[in-house]
């Protein structure tokens, strides 16, 4: 019965099978519900002008698609490194998320304004549409205005290398140098 | 240059590491006495330098040094001295430092209290227990350098260290935790030791039943430490999560428990013997799958480390070789035939075995219920969590299950009993225990409540058979007298083990009955009923800390007009994260806790409260105390000690062999 011996081994290499295809697997990646599609039609307030806007007006694309409030603490954290993107050129347009218009305008004002322009989304109803999760929340649009990638949590560089940058041009994004400041 | 010394100092260790692995095991097969002699000098190196790299890290945490990347990141000038100390390990880098240093303590044991045994047994359990410090140190040199530099922008204070780790709880709860996890390598080491030499004895499980008891001890007070630091750290009061990073540390303990009793079975009776060496390999590799679950960010947790991928796969390819290998020698090497020992159906050896079988169904129930989000995952069949109602429905039947026969184990015979003896030894105290369960129950606060019933009825069974096993230990002479003298400690551990367990089980049993909780809105001069206790909010403050500035509320408890406790929950702010903590207030009894934390401010001079009456909550860890002293407690005993008693007998092989 030496066959026996070698159940043990049999169900370890299964389940070493298992955990190796676990670690390609990011437990909070969430399939964004309109990933493939056009970003949903809305027709909002913006947040510093009060003008009405439609998604008409998100050019140029490629883009970010940024949700945040002022109530959200990770936003903080990553709102330094969205200002460096955006110095580097690249669009972001703001989704102020179940906030305080006012706050939120104090917030830009004292952090600084990454944002080409922002939805003001105080019932949530186009984070409903986009199926956000919570705050942050990044998407990226493409030249045609489709959402083809979501990541949930604070956008930091890491991130941006590994799972945006294939979006937008790397050379279009010099190494950030904070200590000198390269980011003419 | 501190944390350069460090790191020249775990090179050094990874190198006596690698000797060690191979030198003493290349003796054993050449019967080279010189080559397998180096493995305590060498197992001792490894520790000296280990522990030179640990107190080298530790002194750059304490003074501040945030030119290094992990003391930036995980401690803050503002931080008190001892918790820049316990920030060494609330981080991945430095908790794996921890692990290494720990691993080399215990071998350096093995090295010092095995000296009476064979010396190629000592060669080989050292290589063992080498190899596995191999994996580790290269883990932390290549992946997880905890003496890397932040040059040359380094930062002019540090992140702090997460304010809910800043804890006195949190200094020895990893250091616990770890004695117990990274033990079960020592019983590992003797399975692994004694396939390779072929000598699947009675000795090797006398050998390695002390260290497995000792290990399973402090797995038990730490998971007890980490239980209790949840309950009044997270402030609501809960104690127990099912969380992966929870069941990483339970399922070796589930199997510790089954391998704890199946080496008795192997050393006193030579039975199971297959089955115990199994048993020592899965214990020590649930460790390693622990290891992996929490740093790999396969799942997710409450306090998984920081997730990175390249780190879980080193961990994997370690785990496969390591536990591959050892299953593979298990496939190839342990014995088939069945041993020639006999036992009947109704004796202590078949009582054993349902304890294993309950205790390894419960590790296989754990185990699916933590795999379960993956396995999903992994087929892409959406996302799942699964939480406490699939443990409960399936963990708790098991422990109802396996209580009956803990009380009748002790009075057992080996090989042969009957079930008419058990029947004569049990019937009264049983009737006893039922009548008491029934009166018991229905005290409560809605009538007669059958869980508590149950919970009284298996404890109480529990707790009778172990004292009546006491009583006829010491009272069976027939002039009367009481032999104190014929408790052995092992006797005595067990017992305490025991009557632990009844308690744990009577704890979380009462407590999840008969908890009240009531979540309030209570303003200065409120007074609001609880579990017969009155409480009134008195004033709200403001105190400050030495990094953190906290809101107060203060209450007084009173019962019948008697003051019974001035209460202060708090809610902090850390300067240097901004992190919000709620600090709850808990006045602690035997008999009942009461619990009070703080939510949100409403308005100017309200908050959301939380008050909690929790009835007999300190069972659960006073028992889990007497469970871990227990184990503790059995390796007093004489026969152990013998083990280094005997170095002077020179033909070792046989030393350990009489009982």
């Amino acid at each position: 019965m030496r066959a026996k011996k070698f159940i043990p081994l049999v169900a370890f290499v299964l389940l070493t099978g298992l955990l190796f295809r676990g670690l390609s697997i990011d437990p909070t990646a969430l399939p964004a519900a309109r990933l493939g599609q056009p970003f949903p039609p809305f027709a909002q307030p913006e947040l510093l002008s009060g003008d009405e806007i439609s998604d008409a007006a998100l050019t140029p694309k490629p883009a970010l698609v940024n949700v945040w409030a002022t109530w959200c603490y990770s936003c903080r954290v990553e709102h330094p490194y969205l200002l460096s993107l955006a110095e580097q050129g690249i669009p972001i347009y703001g989704l102020n998320y179940k906030d305080d218009s006012a706050k939120a305008r104090d917030w830009l004002e004292q952090l600084g304004d990454p944002y080409r322009l922002n939805i003001v989304d105080v019932e949530g109803s186009v984070g409903l549409d986009l199926g956000v999760y919570g705050a942050p929340e990044t998407y990226v649009l493409d030249a045609d205005g489709y959402i083809v990638h979501r990541h949930v949590g604070v956008l930091d560089e890491a991130v941006f290398t590994r799972d945006f940058s294939r979006w937008f041009p790397v050379d279009a994004l010099p190494k950030r140098m904070p200590a000198i400041g390269v980011g003419l | 240059m501190i944390p350069e010394l460090g790191h020249v100092a775990l090179i050094i260790a990874f190198v006596l590491a690698m000797g060690l692995a191979v030198v003493p095991l290349w003796g054993t097969l050449r019967h080279d006495i010189a080559a397998m002699n180096m493995a305590p000098s060498l197992a001792l190196g490894v520790t000296i330098f280990v522990g030179m790299a640990f107190a080298l890290l530790a002194t750059s945490f304490l003074q501040d040094d945030f030119s290094v990347a992990v003391v930036a990141a995980n401690s803050n000038s503002l931080l008190p001295p001892i918790f820049k100390f316990s920030a060494l390990w609330g981080n991945h880098e430095g908790s794996l430092l921890l692990w290494v240093l720990i691993l080399s303590g215990w071998m350096t044991a093995v090295a010092y209290f095995s000296r009476g045994l064979p010396l190629e047994m000592v060669a080989r359990v050292l290589s063992v227990m080498g190899m596995i410090a191999v994996g580790f140190l290269a883990f932390s040199l290549l992946t997880s350098n905890p003496f890397e530099r932040l040059l040359p922008n380094t930062p002019l204070d540090g992140n702090d260290l997460n304010p809910l780790l800043q804890d006195p709880g949190l200094i020895i709860h990893p250091p616990l935790l770890y004695m117990g996890y990274v033990g079960l390598s020592v019983p590992f080491a003797f399975a692994i030791a004694a396939l390779l030499g072929g000598r699947l004895d009675a000795s090797w499980a006398r050998w390695s039943r002390p260290w497995t008891n000792v290990a399973w001890g402090f797995l038990s007070l730490g998971i007890m430490l980490g239980s209790w630091w949840a309950y009044y750290e997270l402030g609501w009061g809960g104690w127990w999560f099912w969380d992966p990073v929870e069941n990483a540390s339970f399922m070796p303990w589930l199997m510790g428990t089954a391998l704890v009793h199946s080496l008795a079975a192997t050393e006193k009776r030579g039975v199971f013997r297959s089955w115990t060496v199994l048993l020592a390999i899965f214990a020590f590799s649930l460790s390693l799958l622990g290891t992996f679950l929490v740093r790999s960010g396969v799942l997710t947790s409450v306090h998984a480390f920081a997730a990175d991928p390249e780190r879980g796969l080193f961990i994997l390819i370690f785990l496969a070789l390591v536990v591959g290998g050892s299953l593979l020698l298990y496939a190839l090497r342990a014995p088939s035939v069945a041993s020639r020992v006999s036992y009947t159906g109704v004796s202590r050896e078949s009582l054993l075995m349902i304890n294993n079988l309950v205790f390894t169904v419960a590790t296989v129930v754990v185990l699916l219920g933590t795999l379960f989000p993956l396995v999903m995952d992994a087929f892409s069949l959406g996302k799942y969590s699964v939480g406490p109602p699939y443990f409960n429905a399936v963990f708790v039947p098991l422990m109802a299950l396996v209580m009956p026969f803990m009380t009748v184990g002790p009075l057992s015979r080996w090989r042969e009993d009957s079930a008419k003896r058990w029947l004569h030894e049990l019937l009264m105290p049983g009737v006893g225990v039922l009548v008491a369960a029934l009166v018991l129950a229905s005290l409560g606060s809605d009538g007669f409540n059958i869980w508590i019933a149950l919970a009284v009825l298996l404890a109480g069974w529990v707790a009778l058979g172990v004292i009546k096993d006491l009583w006829r230990r010491i009272a069976s002479a027939p002039d009367g007298e009481l032999k104190w003298r014929r408790l052995s400690p092992s006797f005595m551990g067990m017992t305490l083990a025991h009557l632990g367990f009844a308690a744990v089980v009577l704890g979380a049993v009462v407590v999840t009955q008969e908890n009240q909780e009531r979540d309030l809105r209570m303003a200065v001069g409120d007074v609001e009923e609880l579990g017969g206790y009155r409480f009134e909010l008195l004033r709200l403050g403001q105190q400050a800390g030495p990094n953190y500035l906290a809101d107060q509320a203060v209450f007084e408890v009173t019962r019948d007009g008697q003051i019974i406790a001035g209460l202060v929950p708090e809610k902090r702010r850390y300067f240097a994260s901004g992190q919000i903590m709620t600090e709850a207030a808990i006045d602690a009894s035997l008999w009942r806790d009461l619990y009070i934390a703080l939510g949100e401010p409403i308005g100017e001079d309200a908050w959301a409260v939380r008050l909690q009456y929790k009835p007999m909550v300190r069972w659960l860890w006073l028992g889990s105390l007497m469970i871990g002293l227990g184990a503790l407690v059995t390796v007093l005993d004489r026969r152990y000690r013998s083990q280094t008693a005997r170095k002077s007998v020179p033909t070792a092989g046989v030393a350990g062999l009489a009982s």
